[in-house]
């Protein structure tokens, strides 16, 4: 384009060294039009994200595959933008879908919740690649599995109340985290021992960023499954246990 | 007891803090925390209560008690009642009308600001319009000086931002030289770290200490740890040009950031004792941001504005080169979305700027939010009109280590065009030394041979 400055080429050499934004020109004082329009088309790529929702039946059919119950939840906020407005609804089952939880009780070593979150997307799109390696390490390790939860409209604590009313020991919960620019389909896992309604998050350990392109699902796999184990011997989660965890190595 | 009659109906509003908070302009925030107005109507009958309220008031009446938050002693204490004594006599709608006075002026203003207290700003604010919030703060002229002089009349200044998701030194120093180019970094090199491990800190603290004296620019580092970490790092002899610290407006929120006014007193004084300031000692630099007191369960029942400018009273204590007001980054349950973060940025620049306190923004917004771009250059046209003291310079906008849409260099190139606005004087001279911008201000072409490319890598 005829307006936009030359960049030199030592300039552009630096995007070797950090994925920002940089020598990107300009147009006039203005960013150029191709760089503004992959901008907006990344942030059209978040905010689709943030208004996706869960794809109940392609998850039920692939789920089920596992042989547990899969459970269709939802919490108190009503849509996405009491969802948004009011996160303290996101962390509350709503009362109407009680009664399909008391149906399940099987005290099990572990719950699996899966939420949609702030990416409906993630969940939609790396839940079961993840859990078709992880739920046979788990039942390789003795551990009981209990019924697979889909929440709509969840924020992670709602993980404390739907595990603890499975009466389960365990919780792992996956969730869609809120979308960036350069991926708007993160997935995050939550894991908590003894989940009670009323813990915040310092109780809680996390892995960030499953996907395609990021944390695979293999590693992210062997991750939990080491946090899941190191909770049970420890019977902790949390901040005391991420201390210990250095183990891991890097992501 | 304070109440208004509409049509036969009476509202009435218990004590001053709820008061305050029905007459907020609506916003999530509010809501979430149970204290905004129920109706449109209810939201005006406490307006127009409020303007009755005298000035006075504030000061007989606190609204989170004085035994119980040391931020409330601070403002009771340090109160100036001869600064205060020309708006002493004034109800709140009274003190609005003359703020917009002809005759108020920048001198008027700084005789004043220490007489007001953050509640009676926080209150003032809530009868203006936005453009009444712009046309004083315009008025008011806050400078302050460490390797540059900031917030000048007719001038404009960029904290640059390289933030880079693993501190990656060459990323880093990528996005610092990329951001020099294009004029930004005025107000301060400043780099939120991705860990707050002192060696970390100090690492990038020695990088930008290097690169500003290898080029000789006129500007001040910082990096955003915690003030612990940095207190630490001043002891054992790092760079450290800036103090910087999130701050709240109440005692449990700063509690929640690991802070206090003891810790703050500390820090403050070790910083200024390196006496790296070669223009000026202002050497604190505060974030601050609506919606941390909700956030961090510690808002005692007050509206997330009037929390927001309570921080303001710990900022001015410690005669800050900068404080940035983090509008959009808390999310759409405390600023929902383009027009509510609009109006909070335009109500802290106004507040802050009363109570004298030199004023940026951090013009942003987070992919959950209902907010774009367009609402960032709104935004950013509206605070370089009202008299702005920076913003944030990033790389297209996108900071990949925070995760958010702030403003990119070329916003600040545009608002400074736009508007006719300079940097800071020294910066803009070694603007036009290093072969960056004319004296006219316009960028000039970089060829592969300018030195900021040459062997820093």
């Amino acid at each position: 384009m005829k307006n936009e400055i030359e960049i030199p080429q030592q300039l552009s050499a630096l995007r070797e060294f950090t994925a920002a934004r940089i020598a990107i020109g300009r147009a006039g004082n203005s960013i150029p039009l191709k760089q503004s329009m992959e901008f907006k088309l990344a942030h059209a790529h978040a905010r689709d994200a943030v208004y996706s929702t869960l794809d109940i039946d392609g998850l039920f059919t692939r789920l089920e595959v596992f042989g547990f119950p899969v459970l269709h939840l939802h919490s108190q906020a009503a849509n996405r933008h009491k969802y948004l407005k009011r996160p303290d609804l996101g962390r509350l089952l709503n009362d109407d879908y009680k009664e399909r939880l008391n149906c399940n009780v099987t005290n099990p070593d572990i719950a699996i919740i899966i939420a949609d979150g702030l990416s409906a997307e993630a969940v939609n799109g790396n839940a079961y690649s993840l859990l078709k390696i992880l739920i046979p390490k788990l039942l390789d390790a003795k551990l009981t599995v209990g019924p697979i939860c889909l929440v709509e409209h969840g924020r992670v604590a709602i993980g404390d109340d739907i595990a603890s009313g499975l009466k389960a020991r365990f919780s792992i919960l996956l969730i869609g985290e809120r979308p960036g620019l350069s991926a708007a389909d993160s997935m995050g896992a939550y894991l908590t021992y003894n989940p009670q309604p009323g813990l915040t998050d310092e109780s809680r350990n996390c892995i960030s960023n499953i996907r395609k392109h990021g944390l695979s699902y293999k590693h992210a796999a062997d991750k939990i499954f080491y946090l899941v184990s190191e909770s049970f011997r420890r019977k902790l989660s949390g901040v005391g246990l991420k201390d210990n965890a250095g183990l891991l190595g890097e992501s | 007891m304070y109440s208004f009659t509409v049509r036969n109906r009476v509202y009435r509003f218990k004590d001053l803090k709820t008061l305050l908070a029905k007459a907020s302009p609506y916003r999530t925030g509010d809501a979430l925390a149970g204290v905004c107005a129920e109706s449109y109507e209810e939201r005006v009958a406490a307006q127009i209560a409020l303007a009755d309220v005298t000035l006075k008031t504030f000061l007989n009446k606190v609204i989170i008690p004085y035994e119980k938050d040391e931020v409330t002693r601070l403002i009771i204490d340090s109160h100036d009642v001869a600064a205060f004594s020309l708006i002493g006599s004034f109800t709140v709608g009274e003190f609005r009308d003359w703020l917009l006075g002809d005759e108020i002026d920048k001198i008027v203003l700084e005789s004043i600001a220490a007489g007001i207290t953050p509640e009676m700003a926080a209150a003032v604010s809530k009868l203006m319009r936005n453009q009444d919030l712009i046309a004083v703060a315009k008025k008011c002229e806050v400078i302050t000086k460490f390797r540059n002089t900031i917030g000048l009349r007719g001038h404009f200044s960029t904290r640059l931002q390289p933030n880079h998701p693993t501190d990656e030194p060459k990323g880093v120093a990528a996005s610092i030289i990329d951001g020099l180019l294009y004029g930004s970094g005025d107000a301060c090199i400043g780099i939120n770290p991705a860990t707050d491990s002192p060696a970390a800190v100090l690492n990038l603290l020695n990088l930008i200490d290097t690169l500003r004296q290898q080029f000789d620019i006129p500007t001040q580092s910082c990096v955003l740890s915690h003030i612990t970490t940095t207190l630490d790092l001043i002891n054992q002899g790092a760079p450290v040009d800036l103090c910087f610290q999130s701050i709240g407006g109440t005692e449990q929120t700063n509690t929640s950031f690991g802070v206090s006014l003891a810790l703050l007193d500390e820090a403050y004084e070790a910083t200024l004792s390196l006496k790296r300031g070669t223009v000026g000692q202002n050497v604190m630099y505060f974030e601050t941001g609506q919606g941390s007191s909700l956030s961090a369960n510690a808002h005692h029942g007050v509206d997330q504005q009037t929390c927001e400018v309570r921080a303001y009273a710990i900022a001015r204590r410690y005669k800050p080169l900068l404080v940035n007001t983090v509008v959009g980054f808390i999310g759409p349950e405390y600023l929902y979305d383009g027009k509510q973060i609009i109006r909070a940025a335009l109500e802290d620049h106004f507040c802050g700027k009363l109570l004298g306190l030199p004023m940026g923004v951090d013009v942003c917004y987070t992919n959950h939010a209902e907010a774009d771009q367009d609402d960032m250059d709104n935004l950013l046209t509206l605070l370089g009109v009202a008299g702005c003291n920076f913003i944030m310079g990033i790389p297209g906008s996108d900071d990949i280590m925070l995760n958010y849409q702030s403003t990119s260099f070329h916003d600040a190139l545009y608002l400074r065009k736009t508007l006719g606005l300079k940097p800071a004087p020294e910066f803009e001279q070694w603007l036009i030394k290093q072969g960056i911008t004319n004296g006219e201000g316009d960028l000039l072409s970089v060829n592969s041979s300018h030195k900021l490319l040459s062997g820093i890598l």
